[in-house]
């Protein structure tokens, strides 16, 4: 039985913060995310290489530089824990045993540092969703299926804390709406493939997860919404397009929390902000600290919320100080100091407060996550439990809550922006509340070869 | 009485409702149907294509516009053999073995179709063999490359390998692009161009058809 949220967590503005949630998290070894303090959340990659059996030594050994560097500077500069990201390469999820050989190696890293400078550490392991390699994608059995939930087994069996994935059901018709600026093509590809998707998916790692005494932390709408705030950095889509899109994938991001993930989130969710008022759960987030991986208007109101602080990732290259991963490191505990030094003065409000404002007036994209705006459409989202009426939902509060801050002068916009939501706003007013309806209508738009309807339950 | 700018206006415009009469109207009036590809519908897009690139308009727009052409190509196409349908240059495209992302691939197929070349897409996950394959069946002026993961952009290199050993790899100009892809790793690798966006790899496109005409003309 799925859970169902039906009022939002917080009762008090000032309660929804950084650092802190009604639901914590405790690890393995004891790191509590969301019960006070932020974690620096550290991720990385391999420079170019290719990744075949006879590169697997080299690649094995740069993960083992990799951790040993970051937790010896993690320990150096006393963080209170670090989260350690294992984000697999397709390569470790369509071979798992080349996953679970580098899982291995970071868990036995975590270990020696545990054993050498008493640091706590946990791991989220967060393999590819590859299930799209099958072009149209076989989302629920196949190879890749497969292959997925033998990396995710075998990694929670060897230790890892939590569970995650940047999952792409739907993806295959959203990536033609972004480009298309069509919202009633994204609605559907959000709110009924991905919605439909998630429920299955998330079923099956939280089973597991559940079986292995290990975390379902939660998704990402990475390849949807952080897509659409790549494309709208670019010049290519409205920014008023991108920030509908960001609270117009939250609905799909929940599925996970209602199917028994418990957070932290994943921190390319930039959704976060309104999983954590909604669920009450601990979120990961990135912003600044993760300009290595990409760029975004939203660096620091991300950190305004965050429960463990990412740097999304960074490839093992020699900078001037140090290896890439090891500055990430450093970069994102500074970060997490200032943050856990203003919630010990007390100023933790204030300091949220001062994330946001720095932000939230330059960009409709920072806009939408300003601790109020997520707030108060997190209020609304709850009143259904359809995730298609929430999706739907979702897009059209948005556009009016970004409607009025552009009239109100309280974000800056782009001259075009108010014809690009007047635009959305009739094309949603459109969409009917029957999902299956909404289907039948989107048949002649929809491109058939793209996807395999039994694949959603459709 | 339609004119040819008024048909440049419409596919500026993205007016998919608009076109067809106006290109019906003008191909009624006698006008040559090449005249109306190149100094019509093309003369429309070469309008869009700066407007793109200065940040006036957006890619959906841009979509509307290739769509508008397109609407008035389907009209014109049939009065014309195919051997006289103008082609600044044929094009292959692709994302490399073991790489699924194809946004970006997606905009340049659209971008260089809608600037008058003939594009083949060969989509995403494309193997050496495959783009070695498609350069012997279509003999493409240029092929393109992205990739946008660190692992799967040595790809890149092996499909030029590929290339030099199935002995084509002479016969075409090679760009390539993605986030991780750089000037430098281009010319590590034997890549002929490197472009970080879609909008600026039509161009490199143009400078390479461009320079390939001239050194044919000196040669003939």
């Amino acid at each position: 039985m799925a859970k169902q949220f039906t009022k939002v967590a917080y009762a008090n503005l000032d309660d929804f913060v950084y650092g802190s949630c009604p639901n914590p998290v405790t690890t393995k070894s004891g790191m509590v995310i969301g019960g006070g303090v932020v974690y620096p959340e550290i991720n990385f990659t391999l420079p170019g290489m290719d990744i075949n059996d006879v590169t697997m030594p080299k690649a094995a050994t740069i993960y083992s530089n990799i951790i040993e560097g970051v937790l010896k500077r993690a320990a150096e500069l006393y963080a209170p824990g670090v989260l350690i990201e294992f984000e697999t390469l397709p390569d470790f999820t369509e071979h798992p045993k080349y996953g679970i050989e580098v899982n291995r190696i970071l868990l036995n890293g975590m270990k020696e540092a545990s054993e050498k400078y008493g640091l706590k550490t946990a791991i989220r392991t967060t393999p590819n969703d590859l299930r799209e390699f099958s072009r149209p994608p076989i989302m629920r059995s196949g190879k890749y299926w497969e292959t997925m939930l033998e990396l995710y087994e075998q990694c929670a069996k060897d230790g890892s804390d939590f569970f995650s994935i940047e999952s792409t059901g739907g993806k295959e018709i959203h990536d033609s709406a972004l480009v298309k600026a069509d919202i009633r093509l994204a609605i559907f590809a959000l709110g009924v493939l991905g919605c439909n998707d998630m429920e299955f998916l998330w079923k099956h790692l939280v089973d597991l997860s559940n079986a292995n005494s290990c975390f379902a932390a939660g998704d990402s709408a990475c390849g949807f919404a952080n897509t659409a705030m790549v494309l709208a950095e670019k010049g290519f889509i409205p920014h008023v397009f991108a920030a509908v899109i960001r609270v117009t994938a939250v609905p799909r991001a929940l599925v996970a929390f209602e199917q028994g993930a418990v957070g932290p989130s994943k921190d390319c969710a930039y959704e976060g902000p309104y999983l954590k008022a909604i669920t009450g759960s601990p979120i990961s987030m990135e912003g600044k600290t993760a300009a290595g991986a990409h760029l975004s208007p939203i660096g620091n109101i991300a950190a305004a919320v965050a429960d463990t602080w990412s740097n999304e990732s960074i490839q093992q290259v020699k900078l001037l100080s140090e290896m890439a991963p090891v500055v990430a490191m450093e970069q994102l505990i500074y970060d997490c100091r200032l943050m856990n030094a203003a919630t010990l003065n007390g100023q933790q409000v204030m300091f949220r407060d001062l994330l946001v404002q720095s932000d939230s007036a330059l960009d409709v994209q920072a806009y939408v996550l300003r601790p109020d705006v997520v707030m108060r459409i997190s209020s609304e989202l709850v009143k259904t439990q359809d995730n298609f009426l929430r999706t739907k939902l979702a897009a059209q509060l948005t556009v009016a809550e970004l409607k009025k801050a552009i009239i109100e002068g309280k974000v800056k916009s782009d001259k075009r922006d108010m014809k690009w939501l007047e635009k959305m706003e009739k094309a949603i007013e459109s969409i009917p509340d029957d999902p299956n309806e909404f289907y039948y209508e989107m048949k002649s738009v929809l491109d058939m070869d793209k996807f395999i309807p039994s694949e959603y339950g459709l | 009485m339609a004119t040819l700018n008024d048909v440049s206006q419409c596919v500026l415009d993205g007016d998919l409702d608009g076109i067809k009469s106006l290109v019906q109207s003008l191909i009624d009036d006698g006008t040559d149907p090449i005249v109306i590809i190149n100094d019509g519908l093309i003369a429309g897009m070469n309008i869009v294509a700066p407007l793109f690139k200065s940040g006036e308009m957006f890619v959906p727009e841009v979509m509307e516009s290739a769509d508008t052409m397109n609407e008035g190509m389907k009209l014109v196409k049939p009065l014309i053999t195919d051997g006289d349908i103008p082609s600044k240059g044929k094009i292959i495209i692709g994302t490399v073995n073991g790489d699924l992302h194809d946004i970006g691939k997606n905009l340049l197929v659209m971008m260089m179709e809608s600037r008058g070349y003939t594009v083949i897409d060969l989509g995403v996950d494309v193997k050496e063999e495959a783009f070695s394959a498609a350069v012997k069946e279509h003999k493409p002026n240029i092929v393109g490359m992205s990739s946008l993961l660190t692992t799967t952009m040595m790809k890149i290199e092996s499909t030029i390998k590929q290339l030099v050993v199935d002995g084509v790899r002479d016969q075409v100009k090679i760009i390539i692009g993605g986030a991780p892809v750089t000037q430098e790793f281009a010319d590590d690798v034997g890549a002929d161009g490197y472009s970080d966006d879609a909008s600026t790899a039509v161009e490199l496109c143009d400078r390479m058809m461009s320079d390939q005409s001239s050194s044919e003309a000196l040669s003939a």
